[in-house]
């Protein structure tokens, strides 16, 4: 009886001491909303960066890290600002892989992480509008700024000696924002968007927008839209009434719901989504498979770069303090220093423990640019005898 | 200038796709213009029980799918259209015996009907999207169109294609189909001359020995009919999901009001004028202009009145303009 109260006591004790050095990282995506199927995955990989950073042991003098999860609704600024403010002030997190969507994400950070000093780093927020938010050094994302692909998109276009392309996007930050840096970015180098026009989400019937883009014209159709949602009604009333029949699919498109539905209508269409070539994606490929998650799917590399930038800089600031660390984000992400691979996390820890460089390449090929941001690397497609092919990566 | 090309391009993206959500609208306001004349209420629940109706269509075309039954190149959903109505009919009658009925016996007032319809259309928009969620659900089979935009030009050698999709045929003759009997129904039979009575004067109905109760379970069987055809048309034409056929109670009282509620040719001319009003306010003319006019005239902006979102504005206006000059509608029906 003696030893058994004893033992509970030394175990109440050794619990109470892991808890005062535990560190906490909120995890705040939109769990309900229109992008709810991509949010578990996207979890997961952040988990799996703490669940590695744990094992090594190396994390600030053994420190264990638990994630809690926030909701931001995707498209519900209220419900993401309110999620923000519980995981800082009541969970009290000392970083925030987060939010998903560009708007929701927006309102977060202007209302939750600035005002209480917080850092956030978004996996997947790519509004260009992020870029120039005034953010006090505290937000950072792995995703690349729409202004990038919209780069992208006209370099594709113009590599294919295309001209003239009307451009339809789906009616919120995200399309808009893709659209619109698409367009300058397009018409700076010479090519003429005939039409720009939005489009509603969740609509039966899209012929009328369709009846619009026919009759301003172009060669190509660029549908920046969700694949799930309009713009895939977009695509069949442009098939059905013959108004276009090649079309221009950027990342909220490309996916294997397109290929199936729209394989073999839509024959030499092409495309392109962020994706990196390289030892990186493979590493976290396997690793994912074996945590049982789907390491494939859109951003899901992305979250666990967030996680492991956070973490890295707080070992090498030494402090979880997110005001002290976040001014080495941009030193563990970028170069000197060694290459550090998913997977090679524990290493990482010691070498910045013993007072080494890091250059944190990661899931998703990390490179900070800017204000923080992923310089961003695109895989372009098109569709051969209704599968989709990589035709390269820019 | 090449006329030709001009009316080809108006046509497939004015008058096919027009004629075709006039029909739909027409047959969706013929519903609600008889509940009005006969009921005496507006009832906003018809919606959603046109979802429901396309809803058990729709899961009666997916067994029939699955056990192999066809129409060949006509979409299966016509052979389940009868148990669609049927379930539409059983849902109407038990939902008037429920709650309709009291407020019958009460006399209560028009107003307090139509509160009770939105209590209705809750209930049923939530049935709806229980039992089949509220995502988009596709049930069009068969052969998609009589003429692709590509085959009409290679064989005319046109600039401009015309597409015509097999539901939207079927759309119009089916509509045809319908209202030429519904015509029939209220004109020749016995029932309909009842019903006939009954909306234009209920006192002087009773005393000649008309069953009210009668009238009343015939109505809602037509409107139940009526309301699956429109909704199985319109999920065939586009495609299926709940929250758009509560959308749809827009135009479709639109419709009824415009020709004049309680009146069934009114409602006929109103769906087609709404849907017209729609289409050509909220069409990029260019195309067709450049086509028609001489190259020095040829417009270089789109040519368009209003962007596309604001379709349902546009109705909202014609509604707006009817009831401040013409309440009772073109063909002279109730006012509201």
């Amino acid at each position: 009886m003696k030893k058994l109260l004893l033992a509970t006591a030394a175990t109440a004790l050794l619990a109470g001491a892991a808890q005062a050095e535990d560190v906490k990282i909120g995890i705040l995506l939109g769990f309900t909303g229109p992008l709810e199927s991509l949010s578990p995955d996207m979890a997961a990989g952040a988990n799996l960066a703490i669940s590695e950073v744990n094992e090594s042991g190396n994390f600030m003098d053994g420190a264990k890290i638990s994630s809690v999860n926030g909701d931001t609704g995707c498209i519900d600024a209220s419900l993401a600002v309110a999620s923000a403010e519980r995981l800082i002030t009541s969970d009290k997190v000392s970083g925030i892989v987060g939010g998903m969507c560009s708007g929701e994400t927006t309102a977060a950070l202007q209302n939750a992480a600035i005002p209480n000093g917080m850092v956030m780093i978004s996996p997947s927020a790519t509004s260009p509008a992020l870029s120039t938010i005034e953010d006090d050094g505290l937000f950072f994302r792995t995703s690349p700024s729409d202004a990038r692909q919209g780069q992208v998109m006209a370099d594709i276009l113009n590599d294919r000696g295309i001209k003239e392309v009307a451009v339809t996007y789906t009616n919120n930050d995200y399309g808009k924002g893709l659209a619109d840096s698409f367009q300058a970015a397009f018409e700076k180098s010479g090519g003429k968007v005939t039409l720009n026009a939005a489009h509603e989400d969740g609509k039966a019937d899209y012929s009328a927008e369709v009846g619009a883009l026919a009759s301003a014209g172009g060669e190509v159709l660029v549908v920046a839209g969700y694949v799930d949602q309009g713009g895939a009604g977009i695509i069949n009333a442009a098939l059905d009434s013959g108004a276009f029949d090649t079309f221009m699919f950027p990342d909220g498109m490309i996916s294997e719901t397109l290929e199936k539905n729209f394989g073999s209508k839509v024959e030499g269409s092409f495309g392109q989504h962020p994706s990196a070539a390289g030892d990186g994606p493979e590493k976290f490929k396997e690793m994912g498979k074996a945590a049982g998650f789907e390491p494939t799917n859109a951003f899901s590399p992305e979250s666990y770069d967030a996680a492991s930038l956070i973490l890295l800089a707080m070992q090498a600031a030494g402090s979880t303090d997110p005001n002290v660390y976040k001014t080495k984000i941009m030193d563990v992400a970028n170069a000197p220093g060694e290459k550090i691979l998913p997977g090679d996390l524990g290493k990482a820890l010691q070498i910045l423990k013993d007072g080494g460089d890091v250059d944190y390449v990661g899931a998703s090929s990390v490179e900070l640019i800017g204000p923080g941001e992923s310089a961003g690397s695109y895989r372009e497609i098109e569709f051969k005898d209704g599968k989709m092919d990589t035709v390269g990566y820019r | 200038m090449d006329l030709l090309n001009a009316i080809v391009a108006l046509s497939n993206f004015v008058l096919v796709p027009a004629i075709a959500y006039g029909s739909q609208l027409a047959l969706g306001a013929l519903g609600v213009t008889l509940i009005y004349g006969i009921l005496r209420f507006s009832n906003f629940a018809h919606g959603d029980t046109m979802a429901f109706g396309t809803m058990v269509t729709i899961l009666v075309t997916w067994w029939m799918q699955s056990a192999g039954i066809s129409l060949g190149p006509l979409p299966t959903a016509l052979l389940a259209l009868p148990f669609g109505m049927l379930g539409c009919i059983a849902l109407l009658l038990v939902t008037d015996r429920l709650v309709y009925r009291f407020y019958r016996e009460q006399k209560a007032k028009p107003v307090i009907l139509v509160i009770v319809s939105m209590g209705v259309m809750f209930i049923l928009n939530g049935l709806v999207r229980f039992i089949i969620g509220p995502d988009d659900q596709r049930f069009a089979d068969g052969e998609r169109f009589i003429i692709t935009a590509r085959d009409f030009k290679q064989m005319t050698g046109l600039e401009e294609g015309l597409a015509i999709k097999t539901t939207q045929a079927l759309t119009v003759v089916t509509a045809v189909l319908v209202v030429a009997l519904l015509f029939w129904f209220l004109n020749r039979t016995r029932t309909g001359k009842s019903m006939r009575a009954y909306s234009d004067n209920e006192d002087l109905a009773l005393l000649s020995g008309i069953n009210p109760e009668r009238v009343v379970m015939y109505t809602w069987m037509i409107v139940a009919a009526l309301a699956t055809v429109a909704g199985v048309l319109y999920g065939l034409d586009k495609s299926f999901k709940p929250f758009t056929y509560f959308q749809l109670l827009l135009p479709i009282f639109a419709a009824a009001i415009v020709g004049g509620l309680g009146s069934p040719i009114g409602a006929i001319a109103g769906g087609f004028i709404i849907a017209f009003s729609e289409v050509t306010i909220t069409y990029a003319w260019k195309k067709v202009l450049g086509h028609a006019l001489p190259e020095s005239l040829a417009p270089d902006g789109l040519v368009q009145l209003l962007s596309t979102d604001y379709k349902f504005a546009v109705s909202f206006v014609i509604l707006l303009i009817v009831l401040l000059f013409r309440p009772t509608g073109l063909f002279k029906g109730k006012s509201v």
